[in-house]
């Protein structure tokens, strides 16, 4: 008896598999799939050579004045060159960037250790950063005690200045938009409905007034002297105006905690704060991160919103370099620098929260 | 609607109490912190502006350099409060700076309503011509049939109606959102000229991608002078702020600059005797001290100095003087004599 023997699989027809494959199935799978691919195609040929010949191809990058760009087709990179400082600092004294410097490397070296799986005490660390930092760190930038020159605040800007209100925003608009949020679902009619009001006020008006408000109103009724510093007044406009957003944000988390789990809490005879602390707000946060980071991206970017109250945020002080009489007319390269700079900040925050949603995933998703 | 009308008379009270209440004061408050808070504009071209090291200059700067010269007689004692057109006038009137010299055009409504004065016009501006040279134009009034590139909702597109309409002129609009567009519009040939304040043509031709083949034309439709303007209530700043531009523009016209200064201290004209503080009224008419009017020479320069360095032939912008030459040379810039 001989013994079947199945005759071996052929190999996939080379159409099908490597290089070619993949194009057949992803780009022209089907006529109207090919006629897309051909165009896309077309579109990014007629797109991408002029933009990489521009920035890299035929740019400048060597020189420090406006003659050394005098014959580049490309972009003049010499011009954000010779103001990187100041796109960074502001009008910070330059003897005193190091105090900058500082502070965000002090952030840093105190932030790593929360990123070491090993590390026994993060929390008591968080709380440090979160409640002792803020303080060093203003210090450090507003000096004025430990023999440190004194900074107005007029004279903060650039990026620093721009980290420092997202910074701000960012740190005080979660716990208040968390208190809002349970304060929106709780029973007591006041503590809900002074909530529902605040909530519903801050989002119903735009950034752009509030900030305006702060700067333009405020002045002129309060007393004669009182000068309320512009930075504050925009630091508190921006964070109780996240807050409100943030609040919707955590309540939809809540929301989709069923109500096994409230009714779990209270069976254990947890307290309210217990009951939240402990089992809803863990579940609720984590289902909203990608809401909550949202938020926060698109508060980062809303900062730039400070230019019209004459903050020089990192965009308001490369705007106002293009004004300067020795550089006129580099504009696209400013901009350009300005969207890198955004775009590398936002990307690596949806980067940490597509991490953290991973981390955190512990099966409740299907 | 008259509620909204309530509301600004309420603002408008709460301003001019502001104001009130620190009349007479505003000296006395600059010397004691030791500088002059100065709100300018947050960028524009040989007005205000500031290099990569942070230092601000521009014929508006040199306007607070001037009063912090007179006043302390160091023209360093300034602090800048960058400041966008719409909150220009609350900062002023809040107290939260001394003055604003910030490209602001003088109006009835403006000197009138909102508890601010206007101290004087160290820019003659108004709304010009930009034409490609090619085009072989000498005149706006050889433009009959041209298309401009004109920014949408502007006053500028309603001066430039009026004049062709007054002139039996036709033209045709194009119309662009921001400045930035109308340029680049212009510079790709979409028109055949452009339209907007003087001032700001010659920065816009630098932008061209040649500026060498345009050309601002040398009229001006529409009359926007420029000035440092005070809170209202308070004439000794008011004073101060008037007679610092003043002195610059005598100093042109006795011929003293920063540069010839020191030898005109001996100079026998009582003219430049009395402007330099040596006879005459000096500076206690001011409140200042002698040598107040030498100071701003010495330290920012006559007011052709400043004008020449900032938006003039020493500048980028190359801006001829045009109404903005002394009186006695075709211009406008006059000041009433220090005696």
């Amino acid at each position: 008896m001989t013994e079947h023997t199945p005759h071996p699989d052929l190999a996939p027809p080379a159409s099908a598999v490597g290089f070619v494959g993949w194009l057949r199935s992803n780009l022209f799978s089907s006529p109207w799939n090919t006629v897309l691919s051909l165009f896309s195609i077309y579109i990014l040929y007629l797109a991408i050579p002029p933009i990489i010949s521009w920035a890299f191809l035929e740019s400048t990058w060597i020189g420090d004045t406006r003659e050394a760009c005098a014959d580049t087709a490309g972009a003049c990179w010499v011009f954000v060159k010779v103001r990187m400082d100041q796109f960074m600092y502001g009008f910070y004294p330059e003897s005193e960037y190091w105090r900058i410097n500082l502070a965000f490397g002090l952030l840093i070296v105190l932030g790593i250790p929360l990123f070491i799986k090993r590390f026994q005490h993060k929390g008591k660390l968080a709380a440090f950063i979160l409640v002792f930092y803020p303080i060093i760190a203003f210090q450090l930038f507003s000096g004025g005690n430990f023999g440190l020159e004194h900074v107005e605040t007029s004279r903060w800007g650039g990026l620093s200045l721009t980290l420092v209100l997202a910074g701000v925003g960012i740190v005080a608009s979660l716990p208040l938009g968390v208190v809002l949020a349970l304060g929106r679902r709780s029973q007591m009619p006041i503590v809900k409905s002074v909530c529902v009001v605040f909530i519903e006020f801050w989002r119903g008006v735009p950034l752009i007034t509030v900030l305006f408000m702060s700067s333009v109103m405020l002045p002129l009724f309060l007393p004669e002297g009182t000068n309320f510093d512009k930075l504050l007044r925009a630091m508190i406009g921006i964070a109780l105006f996240q807050s409100a957003y943030m609040a919707e944000v955590v309540r939809g988390g809540l929301a989709a905690i069923p109500k096994g789990q409230y009714e779990a809490a209270e069976a254990l005879g947890l307290s309210y704060w217990k009951s939240m602390g402990l089992i809803i707000l863990p579940q609720a946060l984590k289902l909203v991160i990608p809401g909550i980071v949202n938020t926060f991206i698109a508060l980062f970017k809303d900062t730039t919103l400070v230019l019209i109250i004459g903050l020089f945020d990192l965009l308001a002080i490369i705007q106002q370099a293009f004004a300067d009489p020795d550089w006129l007319g580099f504009s696209i390269e400013g901009y350009v620098f300005a969207a890198s700079i955004f775009w590398i900040f936002c990307f690596g925050m949806s980067r940490y929260s597509m991490a953290l949603e991973k981390k955190l995933h512990t099966g409740h998703a299907r | 609607m008259k509620k909204i009308h309530v509301f600004a008379s309420a603002l408008a009270l709460t301003a001019a109490m502001t104001s009130n209440a620190f009349a007479g004061a505003t000296l006395d408050s600059v010397k004691k912190k030791g500088f002059v808070q100065c709100g300018v504009s947050t960028g524009l071209p040989g007005f205000s502006s500031a290099d990569n090291k942070g230092n601000w200059s521009g014929l508006d700067v040199d306007m607070c350099r001037a009063v912090a010269a007179a006043v302390f007689g160091d023209s360093g004692k300034v602090k800048y409060t960058p400041l966008t057109a719409k909150e220009r006038f609350t900062a002023l009137q809040s107290g939260e700076i001394d003055m604003l010299p910030r490209n602001t055009t003088w109006t009835l409504t403006r000197d009138t309503s909102l508890g601010l004065n206007f101290a004087g016009v160290n820019y003659y501006d108004g709304q010009g011509f930009m034409v490609n040279k090619n085009l072989g134009v000498k005149s706006a009034l050889e433009l009959d049939g041209a298309s401009f590139c004109i920014q949408a909702g502007t006053t500028t597109e309603l001066n430039l109606a009026d004049y062709f309409r007054a002139n039996n002129m036709q033209y045709t609009p194009v119309t662009f959102d921001s400045s930035d567009e109308t340029v680049k519009a212009f510079d790709a040939g979409r028109c055949d000229a452009l339209t907007s304040d003087q001032s700001q043509l010659y920065a816009l031709r630098i932008k061209l991608g040649n500026p060498d083949g345009a050309m601002v034309l040398p009229e001006i439709i529409s009359k926007e002078p420029l000035g440092p303007v005070v809170a209202q209530g308070d004439d000794e700043w008011f004073n101060i702020v008037r007679w610092s531009l003043f002195a610059m523009v005598n100093a042109e016209e006795l011929g003293i600059s920063s540069a010839n200064v020191g030898e005109k201290m001996s100079s026998s004209d009582p003219n430049v005797r009395r402007l330099l503080g040596l006879e005459g009224i000096k500076g206690s008419g001011l409140g200042l001290s002698d040598d107040w009017a030498v100071n701003i020479v010495k330290q920012v320069g006559n007011y052709g100095e400043s004008f020449e360095r900032n938006v003039g032939a020493g500048s980028s912008l190359k801006i001829s003087r045009g109404l903005n030459a002394l009186w006695n040379k075709g211009g406008l810039q006059y000041a009433p004599p220090i005696r």
